[in-house]
């Protein structure tokens, strides 16, 4: 007996979250699982939701990602599912991401300030990061910590002016109250403003947040928006926000870091709950290391019926297999859909030799040679960067002869090829878009077949 | 008319800052330009192997001598730039018994302990060997870290001194009918530490003497003066592993060939290497094949690394020389022993001598001889203390290391930050300011980058040799902007920028020859945190493109009733769409 599904999604982060999610949200009822392995990506990832800031040939910063999802090229992941389902996924993302995300009143991309101090396109952002936009006119003090490295806040206030941002910065660097360790982690910082841990200053014990804007609240002169690197809170970064924003006065914001990346947390934090909510049940910490094949012979005229639709005979799974620490346990349902992410969440991998995709071997297009795999210049235009699976319209991966691999697998997210997510800054945005559609037509599919 | 300097040293790899240390402890004056880095040249792109003396204890027994004599000096004066980690010379069953017998009989001769190990033993001492590996011979071969040692040199001459201006190429020799009294160099950014951005200069500089120590470049440089330098520059490549696979030195024991040599290193092992004439020092073919070859032949010794991950691949030209009409064919038989050519005698022009050939370990015996050939030319009586004077960082080591706490580290990070800095470590690392690591792969912390900067001005290469920031696993990729960021405000914005650029595509360089399993992985994360999060690659800033860049025309936020009042610019990123129904909002 294996577990029953009518949608299995493989992979948990942003694209089979958003798979699992719109797959329950489709069919009443429908019995969607989710199994995951490792961290997702989102812990890497700014929390920023892309859709298009760049286009492929490097035109941009894009005011409209809409206007030129139009013009994408063939087998742009975007160019596959349509610019209208762009737009649904979208929406349903903002629907799920309420009040933690903004954005969503206009098509336009805002400019959002990075931790190096330039400033870069994206569609949708966090709350958290809400009051920072760049393409907002009022001046900004940025806050940094002595004993965080990874962001110098006189050096952002000079990179946004050479980047023409139209305010003036200045920024300042002081000691975070309460932070002993001069190598403590971000979460420790998060923690202590969570917590409103009580910490020691030279006018006695107060709250971390009270000690922190009061040494912020000595170097604001009258900017009406303060900016600190993304460690104000985990569980309750609202209210954090809301009582430094309080003391100060002013507009406080989050600028977007790297890993680990607490907002990039957040969000995934949210998009658990939600899987919750809507009764998608989740299995973390264990990979599905491989599949079985269904016997097409044996099949009812309803699979026959889909495979005819694919145009051709292709194949079914019949189960793959997860593989918990040890123990082999076979998952079966009637749709799948692959989000195990590109290279960095290991659903593309590689040798020496070859880029295969490691559980379905799905055909990965590539260049023999692997000096072929990338080009000089670390930010030219990298093959590399453009690995993945290759999907039809109803995005199934294609073998190497442009025939569906298997007539019940559906892939989403980082896993499919053919853009370059970070050059474009398209990262989330293809990840909701096509996990989306996947997982709607997925269980629509399944729901059809019940 | 004075000259500028008494003697002028050309090139600043081993050999030159090993000259300019000597002269500079016998107290003459002397100034060193090298075009680049400390050690851009060869001594950056080598194997890191302290030589024991048994590679060449059967082919060239003077060498191996010279080699076991150096090694032993390096220990006491380089303690902090070297690790004792012993070298195997193990055999195969296929390697030959009468070429393992002769080398165990070449290191006795040479004066080498040598000690043989049976198969077991050695998987004793080395559990990675292969299963088949027949026994071994045990030698103290040893690693060292070639830019802490060159800097090191550097950094004592500069105490004695002299003047070393790096980023200063000879562009000129300076001839007099048949004397050279100089060189014109060009700054790239001014004489002095670099800063990016600032205007190169260029100078004349004068000397009593002048000596060619560019290595493979030698040849060039004699040309200017229309003087014939046969430089043969032979390639080899090495490959980085990301852990250490061994700990040992691990040598193939027969006669010669590729890759036979894996070198621990740091956290890492290094595999190597080649031997193949090139024509242009600057510019030769760095091929896949060269570094497949690496993993799968060294896998016959060390199984694992078939399947293991390298985090790069770099080339080194060795500056291999051989008197004119020797006419060797092969380029791994030219003799690794080092020559001294005075164009006085040689070519009837005087004030310079050319050093070409000779080996890293014994760099230091090399330094002397040459150093003892310019005072004779200068007349000077002085004699050489470089064998007995510790350099800064190894001076009464053990007893420091003793007394030394851990400056508030946390124990990995200050074990490695000692070992890097060795005596210097107290006056580097203790701070009362904030001291967080910087490079979390190698244990680097802003005190230590700090120092570098100090020591090297804007330029984060300079930086990354003297600390090994950016030398480990993600190879920059998550440290390299927060080095750049301890340039601040020291130097300004622009300057940053470009020294950040400049690091990130050096790194990239080594990387491409590792691309692919976790290395791809890692590249992949490495360009979506530069290009997605930072959006380095698209950097309004950058000159190319800004342009036309209007801030008014994207998402200045959700207009409230407080903003829509006042705002006429940050409404116009509204172009409709709007679903208040969905109630989004800032906060
Ligand atoms: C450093 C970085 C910064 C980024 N910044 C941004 C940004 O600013 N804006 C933006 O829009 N996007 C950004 N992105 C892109 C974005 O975060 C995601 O990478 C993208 O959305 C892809 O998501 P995914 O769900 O397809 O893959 P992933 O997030 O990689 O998730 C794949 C999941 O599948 C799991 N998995 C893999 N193999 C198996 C298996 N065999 N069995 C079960 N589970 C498996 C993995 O463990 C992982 O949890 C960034 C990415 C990175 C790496
Ligand atoms: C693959 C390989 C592996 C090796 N492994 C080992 C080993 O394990 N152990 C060992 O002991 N030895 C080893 N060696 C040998 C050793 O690295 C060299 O012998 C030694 O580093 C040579 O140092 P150098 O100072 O003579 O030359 P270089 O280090 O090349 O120094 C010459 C300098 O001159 C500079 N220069 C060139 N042109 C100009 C100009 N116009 N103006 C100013 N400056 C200029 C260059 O930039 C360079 O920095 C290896 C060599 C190679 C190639």
């Amino acid at each position: 007996m294996a577990i029953e599904d009518d949608v299995l999604v493989i992979g948990g982060g942003l694209a089979g979250s958003m798979a699992a999610l719109a797959a329950a949200d489709a069919i009443d009822d429908a019995r969607v699982r989710l199994v995951t392995y490792k961290q997702s990506t989102l812990r890497h990832a700014s929390g920023l939701i892309d859709v298009l800031g760049y286009t492929p040939d490097g035109e941009g910063p894009l005011v409209d990602p809409f206007d030129a999802l139009a013009d994408l090229p063939d087998g742009h992941p975007y160019e596959r599912v349509g610019s209208e389902a762009v737009r649904e996924g979208l929406a349903f993302f903002d629907e799920i991401a309420g009040d933690a995300y903004a954005g969503a009143h206009t098509d336009a991309n805002a400019l959002v300030p990075t931790h190096g101090g330039t400033v870069k396109p994206t569609a949708r952002y966090p709350a958290s990061t809400a009051a920072g936009l760049a393409s907002d006119d009022r001046d900004a003090l940025l806050v940094g910590f002595k004993t965080l490295p990874d962001f110098e806040a006189p050096l952002a206030a000079e990179h946004l002016a050479a980047a023409g941002a139209p305010f003036s910065a200045r920024g300042v660097t002081i000691s975070f109250p309460g932070i002993v360790r001069d190598d403590a982690k971000v979460t420790r910082y998060a923690h202590l403003l969570d917590q409103d841990e009580s910490v020691a200053t030279s006018a006695g014990e107060t709250g971390a947040r009270e000690a922190l804007a009061r040494t912020v609240g000595a170097h604001l002169e009258g900017e009406p928006r303060v900016g600190f690197p993304a460690v104000l809170g985990d569980e309750h970064a609202a209210e954090v926000r809301a009582a430094l924003s309080a003391a100060l006065g002013a507009d406080v914001f989050e600028i977007p870091m790297g890993p680990p990346s607490l907002p990039g947390v957040r969000l995934e934090d949210l998009l658990y709950a939600a899987l919750e909510d809507a009764g998608v049940r989740v299995t973390s910490g264990v990979p599905v290391v491989e599949y079985e094949a269904g016997d097409t012979a044996g099949a009812d005229p309803a699979d026959e019926a889909v495979a005819a639709d694919g145009g051709s005979d292709a194949d079914r799974i019949d189960h793959v297999v997860v593989d918990r620490h040890g123990a082999e346990i076979p998952h079966r349902a009637e749709q799948y859909i692959l989000a195990t992410g590109g290279l960095v969440g290991k659903g593309v991998r590689s040798e020496r030799e070859r880029v295969f995709e490691p559980i379905f071997d799905c055909h990965v297009p590539h260049a023999a040679d692997r000096y072929d795999w990338f080009v000089d210049d670390a930010f030219g235009e990298q093959p590399y960067a453009r690995f993945g699976l290759e999907p039809d319209r109803e995005l199934r991966p294609l073998d190497a002869d442009g025939d569906p691999e298997f007539a019940n697998l559906r892939a989403a997210g980082a896993v499919l090829g053919g853009y370059d997510f970070a050059a474009e800054k398209s990262g989330a945005g293809v990840s909701i878009a096509t996990g989306y559609v996947a997982g709607r037509r997925a269980a629509e599919e399944a729901g059809a077949g019940r | 008319m004075a000259n500028d300097t008494e003697v002028l040293v050309l090139g600043g790899g081993s050999t030159g800052c090993g000259i300019a240390r000597d002269l500079a402890m016998r107290g003459l004056e002397v100034t060193l330009v090298e075009r680049g880095n400390l050690t851009d040249g060869t001594t950056g792109r080598m194997h890191g192997l302290l030589h024991s003396g048994g590679r060449y204890a059967v082919s060239d027994q003077a060498s191996a001598t010279e080699c076991i004599e150096e090694n032993e000096i390096l220990r006491d004066i380089a303690g902090h730039c070297v690790e004792l980690t012993g070298g195997l010379f193990v055999q195969r069953p296929e390697d030959s018994d009468d070429y393992f017998r002769e080398k165990l009989e070449g290191c006795r001769d040479c004066g080498i302990p040598a000690r043989v190990l049976s198969g077991r033993e050695a998987r004793e001492v080395e559990p990675y060997l292969a299963n088949d590996v027949k026994r071994a011979i045990e030698v103290p071969d040893g690693a060292v870290d070639p830019f802490r040692l060159c800097v090191a040199n550097a950094l004592d001459a500069e105490n004695h001194g002299a003047r070393i201006e790096t980023h200063a190429e000879v562009v000129d020799l300076l001839r007099d009918g048949d004397d050279i009294y100089g060189v014109e160099v060009r700054h790239e950014s001014g004489p002095g530490n670099r800063t990016h951005k600032a205007a190169g200069t260029t100078e004349e500089i004068t000397a009593d003497y002048v000596v060619n120590a560019t290595g493979a470049w030698a040849g060039q440089i004699g040309a200017m003066a229309d003087l014939e330098v046969e430089v043969r520059p032979s390639k080899g490549v090495m490959t980085i592993m990301n852990v250490r696979q061994v700990d040992t030195v691990i040598n193939r024991c027969r006669p010669k060939g590729d890759a036979d040599i894996i070198v621990p290193h740091e956290t890492t092992a290094i595999l190597g290497t080649t031997d193949e004439e090139v024509s242009d020092p600057d510019d030769y073919p760095e091929e896949g094949w060269e570094v497949d070859q690496m993993i799968d032949t060294l896998t016959e010794l060390v199984p694992i690394l078939e399947e293991a991950r390298t985090i790069r691949s770099f080339w080194g030209v060795r500056p291999l020389y051989e008197p004119p009409g020797t006419g060797t064919q092969d380029p791994t038989d030219i003799t690794r022993d080092f020559f001294l050519l005075d164009h006085a005698d040689r070519d009837g022009v005087s004030g310079m001598s050319s050093i070409v050939g000779g080996k890293f370990t014994t760099y230091r015996a090399m330094a002397e001889e040459i150093s003892d050939h310019v005072c004779e030319k200068l007349g000077v009586r002085a004699s050489c203390a470089t064998a007995d004077e510790p350099l800064p960082g190894s001076e009464r080591i053990e007893t420091l290391e003793a007394g030394m706490d851990d400056f508030g580290l946390r124990s990995p990070v200050a074990r490695r930050s000692k070992q890097r800095l060795g005596s210097r470590a107290s006056e580097v690392l203790d701070t009362d300011e904030a001291n967080p690591v910087v490079c979390q792969c190698e244990g680097v912390t802003r005190a230590e980058v700090c120092d570098a900067i100090d020591q090297s001005g804007s330029d984060l290469n300079a930086v990354r040799i003297r600390t090994r920031a950016s030398m480990g696993n993600c190879q920059g990729g998550f440290c390299c902007q927060n080095m750049a960021n301890e340039l601040h405000p020291a130097y300004d914005e622009e300057t940053v920028r470009a020294a950040l650029d400049e690091l990130y595509q050096e790194r990239w360089k080594g990387e491409r020859h590792a691309l692919w399993g976790e290395q791809l992985s890692q590249a992949m994360l490495n360009y979506a945190l530069h290009a997605t999060t930072m959006n380095r690659d698209r950097d309004p800033a950058n000159e190319d493109e800004g342009d036309g860049l209007e801030y008014d025309n994207f998402d200045g936020g959700r207009p409230t009733a407080e903003t829509r009042a006042d705002g006429g610019a940050r409404l116009r990123g509204e172009t409709g769409g709007e679903d208040s129904s969905r109630g989004r909002g800032d906060r």
